[in-house]
C-alpha cells in the first residue's frame, strides 16, 4: 500500500497537470466542435429548453461546412506540403551539423550545442520580424539576389510575402529542433563500430550509410516529429511572412476564434488537424516500429 | 621471410611516448601475443597494425607490402575488438556478412559463407538473432567468426576475452586454439593477463613503456625471464637483492645481505655485478625438515606468514636475518601432517638452476 502511495505521490500530480489542462480542454474542444455559434461570438447553449423540456442543441454543421468547400482540404495539403518541405530541409541540414558536433572534441561539444540554442534566448517574433527586414525588397539581400538574377535576364522577384518566405523561416525556426535530438543520439553511437566497419572492408561512404545512418534513425524520427508537428499548427510565421499567399491552416483556425468568432468551425478545424497530425505520425511510427524490429 | 616484419615503429602523443622503437617478426601460422600492463604501448602497436593509427617512424611490412600505402579498409587484416563491436542494427547472419559484402561476392556464395562460418562458431540457430539477444560468449563468437569469414591474412585479437567471467574465459580460451589452429590464420593477441597468454601463445612478446622486454616462447619467459619487470610481471616471483660473488662457466654464487652464499645458474653476468635473484615459489621445496640433496641450496626458518589458496598453500618463510622467501606447497603434498602454522620451523630448498640473476 505504501509503496503504491509513494508511486502517485511522484507521478500523481504531473498527471492531473495533464488531464486538468490537456485533456479536459480537448474534450471541450471536441464537444465544441458539435455545437452552434453563439450569435454575438463564442458558443450557443447545449442544452435548449423549450415546451417540450430540454433536448441537446448538436449538430454536425462545422464538418459539413469543412467537407462542402475543397478550399479547407487544400488548405490542409498547402499546411502539410509546407510542414514536409519544411521537415526535409531540416533534416538535410541538421544532419552534417549534428554529426559535426558530434564528432568534435568534447570539450568543443557544449560549446557548439549552446551555440545551437542561442537563438532561443531572443524573442521568436523579434526573430521573425528579422526575417520581414532581411527579405524585404530594400534589403541588401533581396539586392544582391535580383542583381544576380538581372545578369541572367530574370527580372527582380519578391521574396516578402511568399510561401518562399514563409518555409525558409519556417526552417530557421525549426532547425535547432532537429539538430538537438540527433546529436544527442549521434553522440552515443560508440566509435568502435566504425572502426569494426573500416577494419572489415567498408570505405567511408558504406561506413555512413551501413552503420551511422541505421543507427541514428531513432534520432531522425524524434527530430522529423518535432519540427514536423509543431509547424502543422504554426500560425504567427506565415501571418507576418505569408501575405496572402502564404497562409496555412494554422491561420484559417486563429481567425475562425478571433475574427470570424465562428468557435465551432475553428474547433472542427482543430479537431481534423489533431486527427491528420495523429494519423501522419502514428503511421510513420508504424512504419519505423516495424523496420526496427526486422520485419521488413 | 616473415609474415608481418616491424621495424622501429615509434608512437608518441604529445610528450608521451606509447610505442617507443618496437621492432619483431611475426611468422604464418603463428599465435602471437602482445603482453603487458595497460600503458605499455600493445594495443598502441595492434592499432598501428589495423591502421587506425600510424607510427611516426618505422615501417610495417606485410608479406614484405609496406602497410603504409595501403587503406585500413583494403589491409588483408581483421580485428576483433574488446567490446566486440558487432553492428546492433543488424542480425548475426548480417553482422558476419558484412565483410563479404564489403567485397561485393555474389548472394549466393555470401549466404553460403555465412552458413559455414555459423556452422564453424556452432552458433546455426542464432543466424536471426541480434547481438543484444545473445550472451557474453556467443558474442564473443560472432565476433570472432565475422573477423575471419573473409580469411584474413592476420587477425588481430584486443583482449577479446576481458568482459568473460573466469570459466568461460578458459573454455573460450581452448576454443581460440582449437579455432586458430583449425583455420590456420595468424592471430597476433593482445592482453594483459599473464596466464592467458602463457597458455594461448606460441610466441609472446612482453612489454612495457612502449618497448619490447623480451620475445620469446612461454615456457622461456617463464623459466628465464630476462629481467626485473618480466620476473615480476609473469607469475609471482621472489626478488631478492643479490651481488656476484663467484661468477663461474655456468654456475655462480651470490651473495645476498642477511642470507649469505646462494648457489644461481650464471646467465652470463661477471664478479661484483649487482642485481636481483628471481625465484620461483613452486620451484622451491618447504616441509618441517627436508634432507639436504646435491646442487641445492639449503636454509632453516621459520614460517612468517601464509596463504591457504584451496589447491595449494603459499608460505612465506623468513629464513638468516630478517630475509622472506616465498614457497609453494600442493596440498595434496603426500605425507603431510598437517599445514604449518606460523611460528613453525621448516626448512626450504632449490636447486641452484631454479634460481637466475638478473641485472639492475
Amino acid at each position: 500500500m505504501a509503496k503504491h502511495l509513494g508511486k502517485w505521490l511522484i507521478s500523481g500530480p504531473p498527471v492531473l497537470y495533464l488531464i486538468v489542462f490537456f485533456v479536459i480542454p480537448t474534450c471541450i474542444m471536441v464537444l465544441a466542435s458539435f455545437r452552434y455559434a453563439g450569435e454575438y461570438g463564442g458558443l450557443a447553449p447545449v442544452l435548449l429548453h423549450d415546451a417540450s423540456g430540454a433536448h441537446l442543441n448538436l449538430t454536425l454543421e462545422s464538418y459539413q461546412e469543412f467537407f462542402s468547400d475543397f478550399i479547407y482540404s487544400w488548405l490542409f495539403i498547402k499546411t502539410l506540403v509546407y510542414a514536409l518541405v519544411t521537415t526535409f530541409c531540416c533534416l538535410l541540414m541538421a544532419y552534417p551539423l549534428a554529426l559535426l558536433i558530434a564528432r568534435s572534441a568534447s570539450k568543443y561539444r557544449d560549446l557548439l550545442v549552446l551555440l545551437v540554442i542561442l537563438p532561443f534566448w531572443s524573442n521568436f517574433l523579434i526573430r521573425i520580424y528579422a526575417w520581414m527586414i532581411l527579405l524585404g525588397p530594400q534589403s541588401a539581400f533581396s539586392a544582391a539576389l535580383n542583381g544576380f538574377l538581372g545578369i541572367f535576364g530574370v527580372g527582380p522577384v519578391r521574396l516578402l510575402f511568399t510561401p518562399f518566405a514563409v518555409v525558409l523561416c519556417l526552417i530557421y525556426v525549426q532547425l535547432p529542433f532537429m539538430v538537438l535530438p540527433l546529436y544527442a543520439n549521434l553522440e552515443k553511437h560508440d566509435p568502435a563500430l566504425l572502426d569494426a566497419a573500416q577494419d572489415l572492408g567498408a570505405n567511408a561512404w558504406q561506413r555512413f550509410w551501413r552503420v551511422t545512418f541505421p543507427l541514428s534513425l531513432p534520432g531522425i524520427y524524434a527530430g522529423v516529429a518535432l519540427v514536423f508537428v509543431p509547424v502543422l499548427g504554426i500560425f504567427a510565421v506565415p501571418d507576418i511572412l505569408g501575405g496572402t499567399r502564404g497562409i496555412m491552416i494554422g491561420n484559417l483556425i486563429k481567425q475562425e476564434f478571433l475574427e470570424a468568432r465562428d468557435w465551432p468551425f475553428g474547433s472542427a478545424l482543430s479537431i481534423m488537424l489533431t486527427i491528420g497530425a495523429m494519423i501522419i505520425v502514428g503511421g510513420a511510427a508504424l512504419f519505423a516500429g516495424r523496420r526496427r524490429s526486422g520485419d521488413v | 621471410m616473415a609474415l608481418l616484419e616491424i621495424r622501429n615503429i615509434v608512437r608518441r602523443f604529445g610528450d608521451f611516448t606509447a610505442v617507443d622503437g618496437v621492432s619483431m617478426d611475426i611468422e604464418a601460422g603463428e599465435f602471437f601475443t602482445l603482453l603487458g600492463p595497460s600503458g605499455c604501448g600493445k594495443t598502441t602497436l595492434l592499432r598501428m597494425i589495423a591502421g587506425f593509427d600510424s607510427p611516426q617512424s618505422g615501417e610495417m611490412l606485410l608479406d614484405g607490402k609496406d602497410l603504409a600505402s595501403i587503406a585500413p579498409e583494403k589491409r588483408p587484416i581483421h580485428t576483433v575488438f574488446q567490446s566486440y563491436a558487432l553492428f546492433p542494427h543488424m542480425t548475426v547472419a548480417e553482422n558476419i556478412a558484412f565483410p563479404l559484402r564489403m567485397r561485393k561476392l555474389g548472394k549466393g556464395e555470401i549466404g553460403e559463407r555465412v552458413r559455414q562460418s555459423l556452422e564453424d562458431v556452432r552458433l546455426t540457430d542464432r543466424g536471426g538473432r541480434y547481438p543484444g539477444e545473445l550472451s557474453g560468449g556467443q558474442r564473443q563468437r560472432v565476433a570472432l567468426a565475422r573477423a575471419l569469414v573473409n580469411r584474413p591474412r592476420l587477425l588481430l585479437l584486443d583482449e577479446p576475452l576481458a568482459a568473460l567471467d573466469m570459466k568461460l574465459r578458459e573454455q573460450m580460451q581452448l576454443e581460440l586454439i582449437n579455432l586458430q589452429k583449425e583455420v590456420g590464420i595468424t592471430f597476433i593477441y593482445v592482453t594483459h593477463d599473464q596466464t592467458e597468454a602463457l597458455a594461448l601463445s606460441h610466441r609472446i612478446a612482453v612489454m612495457n613503456g612502449g618497448k619490447v622486454e623480451q620475445l620469446d616462447e612461454p615456457s622461456k619467459i617463464y623459466d628465464s625471464p630476462k629481467n626485473r619487470f618480466v620476473a615480476d610481471f609473469i607469475g609471482t616471483c621472489n626478488l631478492i637483492d643479490a651481488e656476484v660473488s663467484v661468477a663461474g662457466e655456468e654456475k655462480m654464487v651470490l651473495q645476498i645481505r642477511g642470507l649469505g652464499e646462494v648457489a644461481a645458474r650464471n646467465p652470463g653476468a661477471t664478479g661484483g655485478a649487482k642485481g636481483i635473484l628471481a625465484l620461483r615459489p613452486e620451484k622451491v621445496r618447504i616441509a618441517a625438515q627436508l634432507a639436504p640433496e646435491d646442487d641445492e641450496n639449503h636454509f632453516k626458518g621459520r614460517v612468517h606468514d601464509f596463504l591457504y589458496m584451496g589447491d595449494v598453500t603459499v608460505y612465506i618463510v623468513e629464513v638468516g636475518d630478517g630475509v622472506h622467501v616465498e614457497a609453494l606447497l600442493p596440498n595434496s603434498a603426500a605425507g603431510r601432517p598437517r599445514i604449518l602454522a606460523v611460528g613453525d620451523p621448516v626448512e626450504i630448498a632449490w636447486r641452484y638452476d631454479a634460481g637466475t640473476f638478473l641485472d639492475g
